[in-house]
């Protein structure tokens, strides 16, 4: 789950990090009220989830409370990336001498949160790592140490800062790392962390991205979640504890099971088929998982055929087959659906599903022939 | 032989007493395989599973009461790194963790710390064990497995169930089968196993079965291509998945390799590793 740019400010700021005088708003009135608040030179920032907001022109600097409005408006109608901008946030607009990279996130092969600094942050640092991938400083973090004063002060040596500022910049990394660690965080990014005229370290922009296995034990960060940015169907999947991704096929597809749901769409591509879905409804789901799960896939007006391949262990047959059966209940269609069901309390749950009128399956390529026929109009 | 699990495997259940637990716990015993204790705070001193298994309140105390010698997890997510470590400062030397969904965060402290005491873990988010005929430890349904010389190691859970019906299908059986889990950051990993297969007499040739992130599946090729004399025969999942969203510009500058699964089959094919194009025709290659 990622984090608005506001979002991320503030947590970042409740761990020392100083960051603008700024408030978020939604209309442009209350932009203008903000404005005349903070005085003088104000940026105007969209917050919506995706990046490249300051190049598709959803960053504006405004010297008047008017011009701040009336970039509010602007931005306020905009789309970017197809996300409508529903929220700016204003903040005082700094007097940049230098933009600084500075990020944690996990390094998988190391098993170890990593920070990465450079001199030259800002909007092109993915091409600084290209191009000049000794401008990148990297640090390996001990997990069970968490990062030194020391370390701090290397990383600040590295990247050739003012002396002056390396006591700041301390408390900064610092703060950025305990952010990262007290929100489960698999990223906590300030880009630019900003030098000002008047020698002063300065974090313009944040980005937090939470670790979704983590929100369990953060109710207060679950509660930022924005819905306005998520696709209906993805967030009513994420209620239930499913995970589904909408593709462009014609099959629907409902697997338990990561590894085989990716490879039940291999096998229907294969077959010369599109799926139409990756739906994994995870260990152990129960009857009411599953029953909304077959819900989202018979909602997707795409799907011309679907395919539950389930292969039980810590899932049970048997609790798969009430699931559905209470979902063509609620929802009767005249679909084709394909079935195979392995694994355990299979019979119990072939037992279950012999009144329902589904096309059984004894192999997963016998299962995506089937299904792929059938989605193509073919008789199996 | 096998490895990690055989006969003499004197297991230990944390978390036996919940819904997951219990359920896996009475097919593992009809399994054969030894439950010699279970454990869940509050509950010590009570007996189930029809008064076979005795209950502790802690793992160190049934370790010492019964003489456990594998541990394994199926506590909820949020207690699971405790779990996991309880069982490692028990002097537990094999933790297989069920548990899906616990935080990264928490598997890179628990690692960091295993690593120190030398405890071997296999997950988490994993199917865990299965010497066909001898041991299961986790969730592998029994039934779908026979005993014989091919030694399974799979990152996926019910991926792998597909690999073994298939193989059984053919009349072909299994030394043991490792499943590793999905997670990002766990313990065993695809090399450990392959090194382990390598060394066991019973494991004639090896199937490695993967998925797209990460690049597990590269240092594998690299490790199979330096150290197996076994063959091995591999499954990639994922070839046809949509590539993942990016995480920031951290994760773009971090990530070493691609991720993608045409990257890992071409790894895999260098080291003359025969990769399947899908899970069933994996029992027809290692024919």
């Amino acid at each position: 789950m990622k984090l608005h740019e506001y979002q991320s400010k503030l947590i970042f700021a409740q761990q020392g990090v100083p960051i603008p005088r700024g408030r978020v708003a939604s209309t442009a009135s209350q932009v203008k009220g903000i404005a005349q608040e903070l005085g003088g030179r104000v940026v105007v920032k969209s917050q919506v989830l995706v990046g490249g907001r300051g190049k598709a022109g959803g960053i504006r600097l405004a010297t008047s409370p008017e011009e701040a409005e009336e970039a509010a408006t602007h931005i306020l109608g905009m789309q970017i990336k197809g996300l409508p901008v529903r929220k700016v946030l204003v903040d005082q607009a700094a007097d940049i001498l230098t933009e600084i990279y500075l990020g944690i996130t996990n390094d998988r092969a190391a098993r170890s949160p990593v920070l990465i600094a450079s001199a030259e942050g800002g909007v092109d640092i993915e091409q600084v790592a290209r191009e000049t991938p000794e401008k990148i400083i990297k640090l390996t973090i001990d997990p069970l140490m968490g990062l030194r004063d020391y370390q701090a002060r290397n990383i600040a040596a590295a990247i050739e800062l003012p002396r002056e500022l390396w006591t700041d910049f301390g408390q900064i990394a610092r703060g950025l790392y305990e952010a990262y660690c007290r929100c489960d965080a698999s990223l906590a990014e300030i880009n630019p962390l900003v030098i000002t005229r008047d020698r002063r370290l300065l974090a313009l922009d944040g980005k937090i991205v939470l670790d979704d296995n983590g929100l369990n034990r953060h109710p207060d960060l679950a509660e930022m979640r924005d819905l306005d940015e998520e696709a209906p169907t993805e967030a009513e999947a994420r209620k239930y504890g499913l995970s589904y991704v909408k593709l462009d096929g014609q099959i629907g597809c409902m697997v338990n099971g990561a590894g085989l749901a990716m490879a039940t769409m291999d096998i229907i591509k294969l077959n010369g088929g599109e799926p139409a879905n990756f739906l994994d409804i995870g260990g152990g789901a129960g009857a009411d998982k599953v029953a909304a799960a077959l819900g989202i896939i018979l909602g997707d007006a795409n799907v011309r055929a679907i395919l539950i391949n389930i292969f039980g262990g810590i899932t049970r047959c048997d609790e798969v087959a009430r699931g559905i059966l209470e979902a063509l209940k609620d929802k009767p269609t005249s679909l084709p659906i394909v079935i195979r069901l392995v694994g355990t309390n299979e019979e119990e749950g072939r037992q279950l599903l012999s009144q329902a009128k589904l096309i059984t399956a004894t192999s997963l390529v016998d299962a995506a022939q089937k299904a792929v026929a059938l989605a193509q109009g073919r008789k199996t | 032989m096998s490895i990690l699990v055989d006969k003499n495997t004197r297991l230990l259940v944390q978390g036996i007493t919940g819904r997951e637990g219990h359920f896996h716990s009475a097919q593992i015993l009809a399994y054969g395989t030894k439950i010699v204790a279970g454990v869940r705070p509050g509950k010590g001193g009570e007996w189930v599973l029809d008064g076979k298994v005795p209950v502790f309140d802690t793992v160190s105390s049934a370790v010492e009461a019964t003489g456990a010698n594998c541990g394994l997890i199926f506590v909820p997510a949020m207690g699971a790194a405790d779990a996991i470590l309880e069982q490692a400062d028990a002097g537990l030397p094999l933790v297989v963790c069920i548990t899906e969904g616990i935080p990264v965060q928490d598997m890179m402290r628990v690692r960091r710390y295993l690593d120190q005491k030398g405890t071997r873990l296999v997950g988490p988010n994993c199917p865990g064990l299965l010497t066909p005929g001898e041991a299961k430890v986790g969730i592998i349904p029994g039934h779908i497995a026979i005993p014989g010389d091919v030694g399974v190691v799979s990152r996926s859970g019910t991926l792998t169930y597909e690999v073994l019906y298939a193989l059984k299908q053919r009349g072909i059986g299994s030394s043991t089968c490792v499943g590793i889990g999905g997670d990002p950051i766990n313990g065993t990993s695809f090399i450990d196993a392959l090194a382990l297969f390598e060394e066991d007499a019973q494991t004639e040739r090896v199937v490695l079965i993967g998925e797209i992130g990460g690049s597990d599946e590269e240092k594998a090729a690299e490790y199979i291509a330096d150290h197996m004399t076994k063959p091995v025969v591999a499954f990639v999942a994922g070839q046809t998945a949509p590539p993942g969203k990016r995480m920031g510009h951290a994760g773009a500058i971090i990530e070493g390799g691609s991720g993608l699964a045409a990257d890992k089959v071409a790894a895999l094919k260098a080291a003359r590793v025969r990769v399947a194009r899908h899970p069933e025709e994996i029992a027809e290659l290692v024919t």
